[in-house]
């Protein structure tokens, strides 16, 4: 097992997250596992392991948490959240550090692919005039292709 | 009663068979939708990478609900979530709301926190009631074994869904079909995730979390599944085949939307439900009800 080198801790990482809007709290962890425990992704993958990704956090790796691909391997299911005795909200967490790894352009090809979709269209799906004809057929309302309104806000925000 | 339908991207173009069977009931219901062009994504896929985007766009299509005085219907557990954590957030953070509020100035709109967001299944059991549905039923549905799939955002995070349900031990899905004349079939790991989520990136995880639960479900013994989100739909359903081949394993399970299950008990044909697209087969489950 790798050993952490608390010389690479960055301690404003954690002050910041920890009294952030909605995400803060998280030094509460008492490390029992319930997280990683319940966890389906967990089973499916061993590499995968919440309790872990918030101790990085509570130590202040920032840098490992956000180069590393673990934290992408989040189905965001929220069943550690739910679980977690000390209120801990690591679905949310874990999202916010998808967010900050994004920044630093880790972001998977899919993830990123999507996002382009939906900046460009307001939907991922665009409604051709083929999807609205099946629509037509069994009496579904046509829908427009795309929604302009989103894009432009979206593109300013 | 009157809802906005909020149908986001997937149904439309993907689940015809969810918004028909979901409109279909509804119309028997006496539960009005009320469709809206404008309506986006919901933002929950930018929730990862751009999270003030998701909640932008959230805020957007929660301004357009209110512009017509409308609480909002979503038919998908992911469309659900992102709206009600958006209004959540908005009517809890004065400081994100003058943000968001700012922004969606530029286009003339500005979030008010007038109305709710409600899972359509939530609507049926709070708002329409099991009296009103069991009154509706006309198709004895034999006791058809079903194992229910809750999902995970049908009930969470429960922080922003005021104790509605129990995300430890949910039972509103099964209130709604026991009402209609189904048998609630329990399996191990029912409330665990479909995986979908992970598609995008690692598509190896996100099929062996849909295999699992698979699995479990068919050891149990049931007639289909049920479910009320088109993304775990995509997993069970669509992808059924694909895992079959990847785990070589052989399920044959039809994966039924609540509101086809639903459906079938008021007596509607299999074509007004769209059980002839779902991807797995339901034409033997059908003849068994000799629908």
């Amino acid at each position: 097992m790798k050993r952490v080198n608390l010389l690479e801790s960055d301690t404003d990482f954690i002050e910041e997250l920890d009294s952030a809007d909605f995400i803060g709290g998280f030094r509460g962890c008492f490390t029992c596992g319930t997280c990683t425990a319940g966890c389906p992704v967990h089973r499916a993958n061993k590499d995968y392991n919440p309790l872990r990704i918030i101790r990085m956090l509570v130590l202040g790796l920032k840098e490992e948490i956000l180069k590393g691909d673990i934290i992408w391997l989040c189905s965001d299911c929220y069943t550690c959240q739910e679980n977690c005795p000390m209120g801990v909200k690591i679905t949310d967490i874990i999202n916010h550090l998808k967010n900050l790894a994004t920044r630093e352009k880790n972001i998977p090809l899919g993830v990123s692919t999507q996002e382009k979709l939906l900046k460009d269209q307001g939907k991922i799906y665009i409604i051709d005039d083929f999807d609205n004809k099946k629509r037509a057929k069994v009496g579904l309302p046509s829908l427009p292709a795309m929604v302009e309104e989103a894009k432009v806000l979206l593109k300013k925000g | 009663m009157k809802y906005s339908l909020f149908l986001g991207c997937t149904i439309p173009a993907r689940s015809r068979n969810y918004e028909l069977s979901a409109r279909a009931i509804a119309s028997r219901l006496d539960l009005e939708f009320i469709d809206i062009e404008e309506f986006s994504c919901c933002g929950f896929p930018l929730e990862a990478s751009d999270e003030m985007g998701a909640i932008l766009l959230g805020a957007r299509n929660l301004c357009l609900a209110e512009e017509k005085g409308l609480d909002i219907c979503a038919l998908c557990s992911a469309c659900t979530s992102m709206l009600t954590k958006t209004a959540y957030h908005l009517n809890n953070n004065q400081n994100l709301r003058e943000q968001i509020n700012k922004e969606l100035s530029k286009i003339g709109k500005e979030y008010k926190g007038t109305i709710n967001v409600r899972h359509f299944a939530r609507i049926l059991l709070e708002n329409i009631g099991l009296e009103r549905i069991r009154k509706e039923i006309k198709q004895d549905l034999k006791g058809l074994k079903v194992a229910t799939h809750y999902g995970c955002h049908y009930l969470k995070p429960s922080y922003i869904y005021e104790g509605f349900d129990d995300p430890q031990y949910p039972i509103t899905l099964e209130l709604i079909l026991e009402a209609v004349g189904v048998t609630n079939i329990q399996y191990r790991r029912k409330k665990d995730c479909c995986g979908g989520p992970v598609l995008l990136s690692d598509e190896a995880v996100a099929l062996t979390v849909a295999q699992e639960k698979l699995k479990y479900v068919k050891e149990a013994g049931t007639d289909c599944m049920n479910l009320v989100c088109p993304f775990c739909s995509l997993m069970f359903d669509a992808n059924q085949k694909g895992i079959e081949a990847q785990f070589g394993s052989e399920f044959n399970i039809p994966v039924l939307y609540l509101s086809q299950i639903i459906g079938l008990a008021m007596g509607f044909s299999r074509k007004e439900l769209g059980l002839n697209l779902n991807s797995v087969s339901t034409k033997e489950l059908t003849a068994k009800l000799e629908v």
